[in-house]
């Protein structure tokens, strides 16, 4: 076997810790797998919204209630939020210091908290607006999708801080490490979920 | 503080007096609810008896460390088929109380009432497919797969019993909708509008919303710990195309599982949605559209249809080889075609509804699709009669069942290509048609292949055979019955009778119905016959046993090692050399050698995060069925806990020291030396001890 063969897709850790790296084959794979049936959610999710659209029953449509410039401020928080994971993967990987990688998952988290932040303000605002999921299929549609996007981010940034508390009281043991790579994987794939929301859902009310 | 009778009632939500089906039947002593209540008694007894019987015997202990909380993938599969057998006694027995309220209501209101009748077909069909079915296939892969491919376990094995507990948490909750308010009207698919609150504002839906949605996570996280498994714990040498037929089946399970549970979660979880923050999703007006229900529900119910079906065609495939002592016929065709059914299983859906009102092009294409689906069918048929063909066949119960299976699912694979023709599914549309025909697809094509498998791989499980004579008396039952209860729905189908019915108006119609009352009730003689099969076997287990590990000749690794098997399966993990590689090794006189050295054994520890997590999931459907808010929230809150518990643990397994693994299995070969190996003709008798003899 040697050190750089790919096991998964993804960030391998061949060539900076073998022993790590032939557990990590089954355990990332199965993640993957994980991952690719919570796509088949979304996707779902996407084609009701797309189905349901013209569902507004005469009451808030997408034009009247999506803030594009919190949509895109949002957007620009969690891409910059899967950038600075990427760099605490890396501070994994190399073992650059547990502080640097403790720093970049506490970035991480900190962006995480502000998209959150900002998207239940853009619910809130809806609400204020009558724009509940009970008020039409249009709005039921749109609460089915974008909250449980809010929802995995959520359970992201709990995770980052039960490793962030793992990393402080294990070290960069063989559990952790697998565990932050599957942690990386789901916060991208969020990341990429979100592409979808913003072009799907929030440019619809542009139109 | 002081605490109102009221705030009381608010702690438990909707719950009152009038709930329980034994005051409803106190306060309304009509047949109709003293049958509910009966119901419900059996439920209540039968739960304190177990109980009692437990702690009588003093096994809580032993229960709890050996069973419960293990996390060996054989015995997570053995509990899955006993919750099975389970739930399939109440289901049969549901069965049977609509096929008599039917013979009995031509012109009379019969023994049940409409909405007690619709209560028996939704939690038949619910049980049935969700709690019968999805656990015998997924204990007997469970059991099976990882001995065949010859690894120790599956590849997340607390994941496994998490999925075990799920499934548990949906049966708990169906058991309990039998003693605590009503279950579901709406049928095993549960179609809104109908199911929304507008028309039905009890409990019922939501008991199947939490039931189904419990059992569908369950599955998806079982499909894929099963697809991991099989494509990253096979043994040294076992490429793909050497895999044993039965996990080619798995596999395609699996992958169907992963993709085709979703859909399902996402409907349920929409429909909740609508009942408890009221959505929009499927109601009528406001923007609802009730036909995206349909589409999401059978893009999971028609790939569904598949992962039941092809778990039981990879045992026919093993039976069918194994008792003809010849390599199965068209392996490569086998695969391609299990693959081809797969794929195809996600094209067809829309054949649920051809009469919802697409235009006439799309119910063509699904049509068409859903006919190409019988050519892979199809050549898996004549696959296995040609491994029959020259071959010395014996006619053991297992094979018995492959047989009867093959001449009835033909039958039902022609109704469904009449079904498949939407200006035919028109006029059959919604009538016992259909009824009769997917039941002539499930009952040979998976529960008769469940039968078989089970008492193909008991052995294996326990050490010792299943009694030949009650066997067959059993298989006789499951056949006759099954043709004397489906053959006469076909033609009251013909003759228009609508589904679900609950009272018939036309007398001529009665003759048919008491043939499938009859019909049903010799069901039941088969299930009953299959625990006096146990009972039997049990009772004289010191006859039967074969402790070696091989009664049937078997061809693959999983008759490789003892009966039962050691807990970590194989002393060594074995190369394979080609397809059915116990077979090649017994032909090439290398079965049972000696390794040439042993080595230190790392398996799980039991743990008790799946029962938790099953238990809390259990409780937390019960609250959000009855709007007890607190006793939905806490559970969850309980999960998480759990699994970020679980994450801090570190001493996960335990070693089982080389030399302990050396004396056991020194054991079980000196065994070997000891026994005299039978030949195939007293393969049913008390001379086989597990050891086959070689085949000139």
């Amino acid at each position: 076997m040697s050190a750089n063969e790919v096991k998964h897709a993804g960030l391998n850790l061949g060539d900076t810790d073998e022993v790590t790296h032939e557990q990590a084959g089954e355990g990332i794979f199965g993640f993957w797998v994980f991952l690719m049936s919570d796509a088949i959610v979304f996707a779902l999710l996407f084609a009701t919204y797309g189905v349901m659209l013209p569902g507004t029953a005469g009451g808030p449509t997408p034009a009247s209630e999506y803030d594009m410039k919190s949509a895109f401020i949002e957007t620009l928080l969690l891409l910059t939020s899967s950038f600075t994971f990427g760099l605490a993967s890396i501070a994994m990987k190399h073992e650059l210091g547990r502080v640097r990688l403790q720093f970049w998952l506490g970035i991480t988290l900190l962006l995480g908290l502000a998209f959150l932040g900002f998207e239940l303000h853009d619910f809130a605002s809806m609400f204020s607006d009558g724009a509940y999921g009970s008020r039409s299929g249009y709005l039921s549609s749109f609460f089915g999708l974008v909250p449980l996007h809010g929802l995995h981010v959520f359970f992201g940034s709990l995770w980052i801080v039960v490793m962030m508390v793992q990393v402080s009281w294990f070290g960069l043991d063989a559990r952790v490490k697998i565990n932050l790579l599957r942690l990386g994987l789901f916060w991208h794939f969020l990341d990429i979920v979100w592409v979808g929301i913003f072009s799907v859902v929030y440019l619809q009310g542009l139109i | 503080m002081i605490v109102h009778a009221h705030d009381f009632f608010t702690l438990l939500g909707k719950i009152d007096l009038h709930s329980f089906a034994f005051v409803r039947a106190w306060r309304d002593p009509s047949l109709n609810q003293v049958i509910a209540a009966g119901a419900a008694s059996m439920v209540v007894i039968g739960a304190i008896a177990l109980v009692l019987l437990i702690t009588w015997l003093k096994k809580w202990r032993y229960l709890w460390d050996e069973w419960l909380t293990s996390l060996d993938h054989k015995k997570i599969g053995i509990m899955y088929i006993v919750l099975a057998f389970v739930m399939l006694s109440r289901a049969l027995i549901e069965a049977v109380l609509m096929r008599t309220q039917q013979a009995m209501a031509v012109n009379t209101p019969g023994i049940v009432s409409p909405d007690h009748f619709a209560e028996l077909f939704s939690t038949h069909g619910s049980i049935m497919i969700f709690f019968v079915a999805m656990p015998l296939l997924t204990g007997l892969i469970n059991f099976v797969m990882p001995q065949q491919i010859g690894a120790r376990d599956v590849s997340f094995p607390l994941l496994n019993s998490v999925s075990l507990w799920l499934t548990g948490a949906g049966a708990g909750l169906m058991m309990a909708s039998l003693v605590i308010g009503k279950f579901s009207t709406g049928g095993w698919s549960g179609y809104p509008p109908f199911t929304e609150l507008t028309y039905n504002a009890g409990v019922g839906p939501d008991y199947w919303i939490w039931a189904v949605t419990l059992s569908s996570l369950g599955s998806t996280l079982t499909g894929l710990n099963f697809a991991v498994t099989i494509y990253k714990k096979r043994a040294p040498g076992m490429h793909l195309m050497r895999l044993p037929l039965f996990c080619w089946t798995a596999l395609c399970t699996s992958i169907l599982m992963i993709f085709a549970m979703p859909p399902l979660t996402v409907a349920t979880a929409m429909l909740a949605l609508d009942r408890y923050l009221g959505f929009h999703f499927f109601t009528n007006g406001m923007g609802g559209n009730m036909m995206n229900y349909a589409n999401l529900f059978w893009l999971f119910g028609h790939p569904e249809v598949y992962i039941l079906i092809l778990p039981a065609f990879g045992v026919y495939s093993e039976v069918v080889s194994a008792f003809s002592s010849k390599r199965l016929y068209g392996y490569t065709s086998l695969v391609l075609a299990t693959m081809a059914i797969a794929v195809l299983s996600f094209t067809v859906w829309l054949h649920h509804f051809f009469t919802m009102g697409q235009n006439a092009d799309i119910n063509g294409f699904f049509g068409i699709a859903t006919m190409t689906i019988g050519i892979p069918t199809g050549v898996k048929i004549y696959d296995w009669i040609w491994t029959m063909f020259r071959g010395e066949v014996r006619f053991t119960v297992p094979m018995l069942y492959s047989i009867a299976f093959m001449m009835t699912f033909v039958l039902g694979g022609m109704s469904g290509i009449l079904l498949a023709m939407p200006p035919a599914d028109y006029l059959v549309h919604n009538t016992l048609f259909l009824v009769a025909h997917f039941h002539n697809m499930l009952i040979p094509g998976m529960l008769y292949g469940m039968i078989a498998g089970y008492t193909y791989w008991f052995p294996k499980a326990f050490g010792f055979r299943l009694h030949e004579g009650w066997g067959k008396a059993a298989f006789v039952c499951w056949v006759v019955g099954f043709y004397l209860a489906f053959m006469p729905l076909y033609a009251l189908g013909l003759a228009g009778v609508a589904r679900r019915t609950h009272e018939l108006f036309d007398p001529a119609f009665r003759p048919w119905l008491i043939v499938a009352e009859v019909g049903g009730l010799i069901l039941l003689t088969g299930l009953a016959l299959l625990f006096v099969q146990l009972y039997v076997s049990i009772r004289d287990r010191e006859n039967n046993r074969v402790p070696v590990g091989d009664p049937w000749d078997g061809r693959g690794l999983e008759w490789a090692n003892a009966a039962p098997a050691p807990e970590y399966n194989f002393a060594l993990i074995p190369q394979v050399h080609s397809r059915d590689t116990f077979a090649w090794r017994k032909e090439h006189d290398c079965a049972y050698d000696p390794p040439d050295e042993y080595r230190d054994i790392e398996m799980p520890r039991n743990s008790m995060s799946g029962v938790i997590i099953g238990v809390c999931g259990g409780l937390a459907g019960f609250g959000l069925v009855w709007h007890i808010w607190w006793l939905a929230a806490l559970p969850v809150l309980g999960v998480i806990a759990t699994v970020i518990a679980r994450s801090f643990a570190r001493d996960v397994h335990y070693t089982i020291p080389a030399a302990k693994v050396a004396a056991e299995h020194g054991e079980w070969l000196r065994l070997i030396r000891e026994t005299r190996p039978v030949d195939r003709f007293q393969e049913t008798s008390p001379a086989n001890r597990g050891l086959a003899a070689r085949v000139p």
